[in-house]
C-alpha cells in the first residue's frame, strides 16, 4: 500500500507539473511579461519600503537635479527627491485610483445595465440615453467636469474618471443582459418554476458576470491614464504628493534640462497601461472561446 | 480544359455507361488530427453515368470527407492515398489545383445542405447560376448565358425564373433556394452531381420536390454521388448503396439488397432501429434483424423487437385542455386587423391522463407557438388553455398563479446544450429540476443520482459540463431534469430531430419506458412522420397555423381524411424493402 503511494507520488506530481508547464508554454510571452510586471508592481504597492530605501518625500536639496547614477538608479529631481522612490511608491496612488475608478464605473454601469436589460422598454430606452449623454462628451471632459463639482482630492477624482467609464460597462453589461434574459437555458429555468428571484441569482447575474473581468482590465488601464492626465492638470492629488501625473506636471518644469524627473514617472504609465491591456484582451480572447 | 468532357445526352448513352469515378482503397487523414490516422479507410467507389450511389452514415462517419475528396476539397493538409483514384477516366493522384478547378463545376457540381449560407449573399441568385456557365461554357454572349441561366433554373423546377434570377437567397423560400443551388451545381451540365445532405433541412413535401429534381437529372445521364444520413431518403432514388461507419464502408451493394440483406450488424442494426407504425410499442434500440427461418424466399429477412411495458395508466381524466388557440402579429404599424400575420388559428385539442398526443407539421405550421402557449410562455390571442382543471392563461392568471401546477408540466428541447446553463455541471442542472421539491442538500444528490440511473446513466455524470456530453447524453439529462418534479405532461419539442438514428432510437425507448412506468402524458411535437407513429396514440396534424387533421395515430396514417395529410404522407420518404418485409 505504502510502496504504491510512493511510487505513485512522484509520477502524479511529474504529471501534474508537465501540465502546468504545457499550460504556461501556451501563454504568449507578451502576457507573461505584462503580468510579471504587474505583479512587480503590486509588490511596489505592498511593500515599497523593501524595494527601494529612499523617502519619496525627503528632498536634499545638496544632490538636486542629479542624473541617473548608482546611488539614484532614476536620477533625482529639483528639490532632491529620489525618482525611483517616488516612481515606486507612486503606484499606490496610480493603481489605487485607477482600480478604485474601475470599481465605480463597473458598479455603476451593472446597476444601470442590468436595469436597462431587465427592464421594460421604457426603462431600457432611458438607460440607454443616458449612456448616450456621458459618452457624448469627451471622457476628460467629463471627469473635468465632475471634478469641479465635488472638488480635488484623491478620492473625487476615482469618483471623477469612473463616472466617464460608465457608457462602456453599462452598454456591454446590458446587451449582455439582453442576451442571457432571452437564452433558453433562462426560458428554461421559468419553465421549471424557479422564481423571478432564483433565476436571477442562479443564471441571469452570474452569466452577464462572465463578461466583466475583460472589459474591467482594459479599462484599468484606460482609467489610469485619465488619472494620470487629471493629476497633471493639478485636478488629482495635490504635490507633494508621489503620484505619476502629478511627477509629470511637476518634470515638466525642468525638462529643457532634465529628462529624468518626467521620463521614468511617464514609462511607468505607458507600461501599466500596456501590461493591463495585454493581459485584458487575451483574456476576451480565451474567455470567447471557452464560453461560446 | 477542353479535355473535360460534359454530360452526354441520354440518346448517345446507349451504349456501356460511362465510368465517371472508379476509386479503390481511399484513404484521407489529417497530419494534425488523431495522429495522422486515416479518418477514411478502404472506401472503394464507383459511379456510372446515370446512376444514383448513395452514401449512407452518421455523423462523423466520414461520408462528407470522402465526397470532397472526389472534387479535390478534402481540406489543404488531407493526406489523400488509393490504390486507384481516376476521376473521369484520369488518375487524380497528380491533379494540380488547376486541374481540379477544371473538375469542379466543369465534371462535378456540388450541392450542399445549407443554401442559405452557400449562396453569396450579395449577389442575385442569377448571377450565382451564371457564374458557373461564364467558368465552364466558353464564347456565349451575355443573352445566351441570361437565357441559359433561365433554362437551367426552369430545369429544376423554379417557376417564373425570370423574375426569381433577379432576387436574392433570402428572398426565397427554403426549397426554392435549394432548387437554385441545384441549378447553379449543374448549370455547366456536369457529368457528376455531388449532393451532400442536399435535403436535410427541409420539410417533406419539399424533400420530395429536391429529390424529383435529382431523379429528372439522372434520367438525363448525369450520375448522382447523394450523401445523407437518412436510409429512408436514399431508398427511393439511389441504385447503389454505400453504409460508412467510422471511417469505413460496412455494407455496399445494389440498394435493394442492402436493404433486404444487409450483411454488417450495423446496418442490420441501423435498419431494425428505424421507427414507425410497425414499431409501436416496442423498444427500438434492442431490436434485431433476422432471416426469416423457412428461407425459401433467399435471404429475405423480419424485425425482432422487445415489447416495452405496459402501461401504469392511459386515457384517464384530460390533463391540457386547449380551446380555440390563436396567435397574430401585427405587421407594421397597420392596427387593421386583416394585416396580421397569423402564427396559429383556432387550434383546439385535449391531452388525457397518460397519453401521448402528436403534433406534426412542416416548418412555420405553428407547432412551436402551440408548445410555448401551453407552456405559459407566449400569450395567446385568442383562446384558452387548462392545464389539470384550472385556468392556465388569460386575465388574471401570471406566472405566480401558476407557480404551484409549474412543476406538474414540463419541457424536453430539441437543443438541451442551449437550454443548459454553460456555466452549470449536471449536478446543478439536476438541482433545478427539483428546485420546486424544496429538498435538504443530501436529498437533493440522492434524487440527482437516482434520476441519472433511471435514464441510463451513472453518478460518474454529476460534475460533467454539458459542453462536454454528447448529443444523446445531453438527451437525457434533459429528460432526467424533465422527470424529476413526477409531472403530469411534458412538453417534448423536436426531441429527437438532432440525434443520429442509432442515438434516436435508444432516446425514444427511454422516453417511451419512462412514460409507461411513471404515466405521464405526453406532448410530442415532431416534423418526422415515422417518429411521430411510433410514439404518439393520437396526432394532431397542423399546416399553417390551423389543425387539419386530428385522430388517432393509426386511423390518421392509414386513411387520411385531409388532402395536406395525404400529400404528407405520400412526401415521406419510406423503407420500402423493410416496410414489406416487416
Amino acid at each position: 500500500m505504502s510502496d504504491i503511494s510512493v511510487s505513485a507520488a512522484p509520477a502524479l506530481t511529474g504529471r501534474l507539473a508537465d501540465a502546468a508547464r504545457r499550460r504556461l508554454a501556451r501563454v504568449p510571452v507578451p502576457v507573461l511579461l505584462s503580468s510579471a510586471f504587474l505583479a512587480l508592481l503590486a509588490f511596489a504597492v505592498a511593500l515599497p519600503h523593501a524595494v527601494t530605501p529612499y523617502d519619496p518625500l525627503l528632498s536634499e536639496v545638496a544632490h538636486a537635479m542629479q542624473p541617473p547614477d548608482a546611488t539614484h538608479w532614476f536620477g533625482t529631481d529639483r528639490i532632491g527627491r529620489d525618482v525611483l522612490a517616488r516612481v515606486v511608491y507612486g503606484a499606490r496612488y496610480s493603481l489605487l485610483i485607477g482600480l478604485a475608478s474601475m470599481l465605480v464605473s463597473l458598479l455603476i454601469g451593472l446597476v444601470i445595465g442590468l436595469t436597462a436589460g431587465l427592464g421594460r422598454r421604457v426603462v431600457d430606452e432611458a438607460a440607454s440615453r443616458v449612456f448616450d449623454v456621458l459618452s457624448a462628451f469627451p471622457p476628460v471632459l467629463l471627469s473635468l467636469f465632475v471634478v469641479s463639482f465635488l472638488g480635488q482630492g484623491i478620492i473625487n477624482i476615482a469618483v471623477a474618471v469612473g463616472i466617464a467609464g460608465i457608457p462602456k460597462f453599462g452598454r456591454v453589461l446590458r446587451a449582455q443582459t439582453l442576451v442571457v434574459r432571452r437564452a433558453d437555458y433562462v426560458t428554461h429555468a421559468v419553465i421549471f418554476g424557479l422564481s423571478r428571484r432564483a433565476v436571477f441569482w442562479r443564471h441571469v447575474l452570474p452569466n452577464v458576470l462572465a463578461a466583466v473581468p475583460v472589459i474591467a482590465t482594459i479599462d484599468v488601464g484606460s482609467a489610469i491614464i485619465a488619472v494620470a492626465g487629471l493629476s497633471f492638470l493639478g485636478l488629482g492629488p495635490q504635490p507633494p504628493t508621489p503620484e505619476w501625473g502629478v511627477m509629470l506636471a511637476e518634470g515638466r518644469d525642468v525638462l529643457r534640462v532634465a529628462w529624468w524627473p518626467s521620463v521614468f514617472p511617464g514609462l511607468a504609465i505607458t507600461l501599466t497601461v500596456m501590461a493591463f491591456t495585454t493581459i485584458g484582451k487575451y483574456l476576451s480572447r480565451i474567455y470567447g472561446v471557452r464560453t461560446r | 480544359m477542353s479535355e473535360i468532357t460534359r454530360a452526354s445526352s441520354p440518346a448517345a448513352a446507349n451504349g456501356p455507361a460511362r465510368t465517371l469515378v472508379d476509386v479503390a482503397g481511399l484513404s484521407i487523414g489529417f497530419a494534425d488530427v488523431d495522429a495522422g490516422r486515416p479518418l477514411v479507410r478502404g472506401v472503394d467507389l464507383t459511379i456510372r453515368a446515370g446512376e444514383c450511389v448513395a452514401l449512407v452514415g452518421e455523423s462523423g462517419s466520414g461520408k462528407s470527407l470522402t465526397a470532397r475528396s472526389l472534387i479535390g476539397l478534402a481540406g489543404a493538409h488531407a493526406r489523400v492515398d488509393a490504390a486507384r483514384f481516376e476521376i473521369d477516366g484520369r488518375a487524380a493522384a497528380g491533379f494540380r489545383e488547376r486541374d481540379w478547378r477544371a473538375v469542379r463545376g466543369g465534371f462535378a457540381g456540388l450541392v450542399m445542405q445549407d443554401a442559405l449560407v452557400s449562396l453569396d449573399p450579395l449577389r442575385t441568385v442569377g448571377r450565382e447560376i451564371g457564374e458557373t456557365l461564364a467558368r465552364h461554357v466558353k464564347g456565349q454572349s451575355r443573352a445566351q448565358r441570361v437565357a441559359a441561366v433561365h433554362a437551367v433554373m426552369r430545369d429544376v423546377g423554379i417557376p417564373e425564373p425570370e423574375r426569381r434570377a433577379a432576387q436574392y437567397a433570402h428572398e426565397l423560400s427554403g426549397g426554392l433556394r435549394q432548387r437554385a443551388l441545384i441549378a447553379s451545381a449543374i448549370a455547366a451540365s456536369p457529368a457528376l452531381v455531388i449532393a451532400d445532405e442536399p435535403t436535410t433541412a427541409l420539410d417533406v413535401t419539399v424533400q420530395a420536390q429536391v429529390l424529383a429534381v435529382l431523379e429528372a437529372r439522372l434520367r438525363a445521364g448525369v450520375g448522382v454521388l447523394l450523401i445523407s444520413h437518412d436510409l429512408a431518403v436514399v431508398a427511393g432514388i439511389a441504385d447503389h448503396v454505400i453504409v460508412m461507419h467510422r471511417g469505413e464502408v460496412v455494407d455496399s451493394g445494389p440498394t435493394r439488397s442492402v436493404l433486404e440483406r444487409p450483411s454488417h450488424p450495423y446496418t442490420r442494426q441501423l435498419l431494425a432501429a428505424q421507427p414507425g407504425a410497425h414499431s409501436r410499442g416496442h423498444r427500438l434500440g434492442s431490436a434485431r434483424l433476422v432471416e426469416r427461418g423457412d428461407a425459401t424466399e433467399a435471404g429475405a429477412s423480419t424485425i425482432v423487437r422487445e415489447r416495452l411495458p405496459v402501461r401504469a395508466h392511459t386515457g384517464g381524466d384530460t390533463v391540457l385542455r386547449v380551446q380555440g388557440i390563436g396567435k397574430r402579429y401585427a405587421r407594421g404599424n397597420a392596427g387593421a386587423d386583416a394585416d396580421a400575420f397569423v402564427a396559429l388559428d383556432d387550434v383546439s385539442f385535449d391531452v388525457r391522463e397518460g397519453e401521448v398526443l402528436g403534433i406534426v407539421g412542416e416548418s412555420g405550421s405553428g407547432k412551436s407557438t402551440s408548445a410555448n402557449i401551453v407552456l405559459g410562455l407566449l400569450a395567446p390571442t385568442a383562446g384558452s388553455v387548462e392545464f389539470l382543471g384550472g385556468r392556465w392563461n388569460g386575465a388574471g392568471v401570471n406566472e405566480t398563479a401558476r407557480s404551484a401546477r409549474r412543476p406538474l408540466m414540463r419541457y424536453i428541447p430539441q437543443d438541451p446544450l442551449s437550454a443548459f446553463d454553460p456555466r452549470h455541471a449536471v449536478r446543478r442542472l439536476l438541482a433545478d429540476g427539483l428546485h420546486a421539491q424544496r429538498l435538504a442538500k443530501p436529498a437533493v444528490l440522492e434524487r440527482s443520482v437516482a434520476l441519472l440511473e433511471q435514464v441510463g446513466l451513472d453518478a460518474s455524470y454529476l460534475d460533467r459540463f454539458p459542453a462536454s456530453l454528447s448529443g444523446g447524453q445531453r438527451q437525457r439529462i434533459a429528460i432526467a431534469r424533465a422527470i424529476a418534479s413526477k409531472p403530469a405532461l411534458i412538453v417534448c419539442d423536436e426531441p429527437v430531430s438532432a440525434l443520429d438514428l442509432y442515438v434516436q432510437a435508444q432516446v425514444l425507448d427511454l422516453l417511451c419506458e419512462l412514460q409507461a412506468q411513471l404515466g405521464t402524458a405526453l406532448l410530442f411535437i415532431s416534423h418526422d412522420l415515422d417518429v411521430v407513429q411510433h410514439i404518439s396514440d393520437r396526432v394532431l396534424v397542423l399546416k399553417d397555423g390551423r389543425a387539419v387533421e386530428t385522430g388517432a395515430t393509426a386511423e390518421v396514417f392509414a386513411s387520411p381524411q385531409a388532402d395536406y395529410t395525404k400529400m404528407l404522407l405520400r412526401s415521406a420518404p419510406a423503407l420500402r424493402a423493410t416496410r414489406q418485409a416487416a
